[in-house]
């Protein structure tokens, strides 16, 4: 590849529709080397030293947070959180001017969680420091698709030509929505599934993907199964009966996993409603990668963090 | 006070009058239409290629009082009206509190006499504090001037006692105009339920929630006999219903929005909150179907739903940002740049729903260009090229989807009762 000719710096990492091919096989090769110093003892280089992150969550967060403030730190930024609960958002302060307060304090990068889709993209128009959306109401996570391909590449060699399936709680799903656009581009092959209620009505318009009520016709000889997590947070009931009754027709247990190829990766974006959407049987196969994505979310992070910040490579 | 309109395009959709002409206008009446007119000591406009229309009437804006001038007041919005070539506008009761009852309707007709620019009529609600449940007192607000009545930002009342208040207001003739789009459906959705939806992950209003609460006004009226009026209709398939229901000769009436006939869900694919309106956005077979009724009669007025929002209110995220947007300055131009420049709708038939169209269906001597009428009239170059500005705007609205839009066509005389309240942009 001819990572010259392609460069995110100071690009706002919104959401990856706006992501081509060479921009997603940069940041996979970048991850590559930022998962080296991961596993280093000392792991701190001085890639980002100097330069200053601030973590903006208007949702709760476990992983994704913690997971950016730790590829910023161990490539030796200053990484400072901010979380709604503990700020002048309680105060009812607009994001417009939490964002113009936290940039006058001269941040490079701010990654912003938010119930509310386009929030980041509001953000990148009212202020200049790089937006990295961490997730934005069900519409777009990238740095999390961008980690599913990460995993996956890691596991199967190759991106191009993989059969994968999607399937669950897709309606509420920001991570699917990432998850489609940068598998179609990396020429994956899409297949969708959950019960109706949980798949966007008009999903069927969009070109090159597979759209399935039935999990099994997703599933069917799937080199990679993602498993959304049912958000029950987001729903106002009704959307399917019961948690039992989706376990059963819906849900990823070892029979299903029959249905796909012997060597399938099973995915999961956590947090996981272990017995609904997924088998702990399943989760913890030796077909699940889940573990893994954390430790390579960190590594994601890390590369777009140097590349939007520096445009090169870690030292 | 004499003026006289000279050489302009002169159109009258009462009587398909439509040829250059003349017009004086003389103690506040249109004393004649004819070639070649003189007047001695009158004032003379030079109208040459420019289009003399009634003054425009939109029957369907928010001025916001009482209780949120922050985001509009009888001044600002009448000024925003006859800026866009409107010299009637009617506000819609859903302030705070609700324009439901004589002394509010009353206080406002004052305060419209007192401050505003053009004629502002005023609507009350169909029920108490707009909530769809006991009757308002219907007939005192009328004794006060209202002139229609509406729950409209709810889709209010419910059946039952819509039912009652098309029986009890066929007593006065008055009309309903309804706000259609069944609670269930919509929830709080942001945008039209559609393929944009689904890929952007907003929650969506899908068309059938306005297609059936449109079917459930047409069938409502029709057993009670009663008049009902279709507000901001914005799906192709209520054009289908009220076109059946007219063929029918089911007293039903509709309007349509300029941004309901020429825009589509994709513009919010930028999550600028400027599109956010209710009813949202729809798609291209939207707009066409909505053209379609305005050319054979199925949409019988045009209006703005002028709903400005202070910036601070308008300016958030997508999905918290409140719903509408401010388009009593900007409609002549869209309606002219996008229906008629293209050869969509003939200019007559758009003057026609911005002047009879809706005096009809509100029972106002207005809307007509004719000899003895009322002088509110409207002069129009649509040839003006300009780009739309929100901060040369009179309304205290902002964030308008058109802003940056180079239009062609603007109204640059507004004359009121015979006197001149706007020229060439400045409102007097």
């Amino acid at each position: 590849m001819e990572k010259q000719n392609v460069s995110l710096r100071g690009k706002d990492i919104l959401a990856l529709k706006d992501f081509s091919a060479e921009e997603i096989r940069l940041v996979l090769d970048t991850a590559k080397e930022m998962k080296q110093i991961i596993h280093r003892d000392i792991k701190k280089v001085p890639t980002l030293r100097g330069k200053s992150i601030v973590t903006l969550f208007y949702e709760p967060s476990t992983r994704t947070r913690t997971s950016f403030e730790l590829a910023g730190k161990y490539l030796g930024a200053d990484v400072v959180n901010i979380t709604s609960g503990t700020s002048s958002i309680v105060k009812g302060e607009s994001l417009r001017d939490t964002l113009y307060t936290v940039s006058a304090m001269g941040v490079d990068a701010i990654v912003m969680r938010s119930k509310a889709e386009g929030a980041a993209e509001y953000a990148s128009r009212v202020v200049d420091p790089v937006i990295i959306n961490a997730g934005d109401g069900a519409h777009a996570h990238p740095s999390q698709g961008l980690l599913n391909l990460f995993t996956i590449e890691e596991h199967k060699g190759h991106l191009a030509g993989l059969k994968v399936a999607i399937i669950g709680d897709v309606l509420h799903s920001r991570v699917a929505r990432s998850d489609m656009y940068a598998m179609r581009t990396m020429g994956m092959e899409v297949h969708i599934a959950g019960p109706k209620t949980l798949l966007p009505r008009f999903l069927y318009e969009e070109p090159g993907i597979i759209v399935h009520e039935r999990i099994e016709d997703a599933i069917k000889d799937a080199d990679v199964i993602e498993v959304l997590r049912i958000q029950l947070e987001r729903m106002k009931g009704g959307l399917f009966p019961t948690t039992r009754e989706y376990a059963r027709i819906f849900g990823l247990n070892p029979e299903r996993l029959k249905l796909a190829k012997d060597d399938v990766l099973v995915l999961h974006p956590g947090p996981m409603n272990k017995g609904w959407e997924i088998s702990p049987f399943v989760a913890y196969s030796d077909n699940s990668a889940i573990q893994e994505e954390v430790q390579n979310g960190v590594a994601v992070r890390m590369a777009l963090f140097t590349l939007v910040l520096t445009g090169g490579k870690a030292e | 006070m004499k003026l006289l309109l000279k050489g302009g395009r002169v159109i009258n959709p009462e009587t398909k009058f439509d040829q250059v002409a003349d017009v004086l206008i003389e103690d506040g009446k249109v004393a004649a239409i004819g070639e070649n007119l003189t007047a001695d000591g009158a004032e003379v406009y030079d109208a040459s290629g420019k289009v003399v229309t009634p003054g425009l009437i939109d029957m369907h804006v928010h001025f916001r009082e009482p209780g949120q001038e922050a985001k509009e007041d009888f001044l600002s919005g009448s000024s925003a009206a006859v800026a866009g070539g409107y010299t009637t506008v009617c506000t819609m009761p859903n302030a705070r509190p609700a324009v439901d009852d004589a002394e509010t309707v009353r206080s406002l007709k004052k305060r419209a006499e007192d401050v505003g620019k053009c004629h502002i009529e005023i609507i009350g609600a169909v029920t108490k504090n707009r909530e769809g449940k006991e009757l308002a007192e219907l007939g005192d607000m009328i004794e006060a001037g209202a002139v229609a009545f509406s729950d409209d930002g709810n889709f209010d009342p419910k059946a039952k006692v819509l039912l009652s208040a098309f029986d009890y207001l066929h007593t006065f003739d008055k009309v309903i105009i309804n706000h259609d789009e069944e609670p269930s459906l919509v929830e709080d959705g942001v945008m039209n339920e559609g393929h944009n939806s689904a890929m952007l992950g907003m929650k969506g209003r899908p068309r059938v929630a306005e297609d059936i609460a449109v079917a459930r006004d047409i069938l409502l009226a029709e057993y009670a006999g009663a008049r009902v009026h279709v507000a901001h209709m914005s799906t192709c398939g209520a054009t289908d219903l009220v076109r059946m229901a007219k063929r029918k000769g089911i007293r039903v009436t509709a309007e349509a929005t300029p941004q309901h006939m020429t825009m589509t869900d994709d513009c919010v694919k930028l999550f600028d909150s400027s599109t956010k309106i209710n009813p949202p956005l729809r798609e291209k077979k939207d707009n066409e179907a909505l053209i379609e009724g305005l050319k054979d009669g199925t949409i019988d007025a045009i209006v703005t739903d002028h709903s400005p929002h202070a910036q601070e209110d308008k300016d958030k995220e997508y999905p918290f940002a409140p719903s509408g947007f401010p388009g009593l300055e900007t409609a002549v131009g869209v309606l002219l740049t996008d229906l008629v420049e293209p050869g969509k709708v003939d200019l007559p038939t758009i003057i026609e729903k911005m002047t009879l169209g809706p005096a009809k269906i509100l029972g106002l001597d207005r809307g007509r260009l004719a000899e003895g009428a009322r002088a509110d009239v409207t002069v129009i170059d649509p040839k003006l090229v300009w780009t739309v500005d929100d901060k040369k705007f009179y309304t205290r609205g902002s964030h308008s989807p058109f802003v940056g839009r180079e239009l062609h066509g603007k109204p640059v005389l507004t004359i009121v009762d015979g006197k001149v309240v706007m020229k060439d942009g400045k409102v007097y």
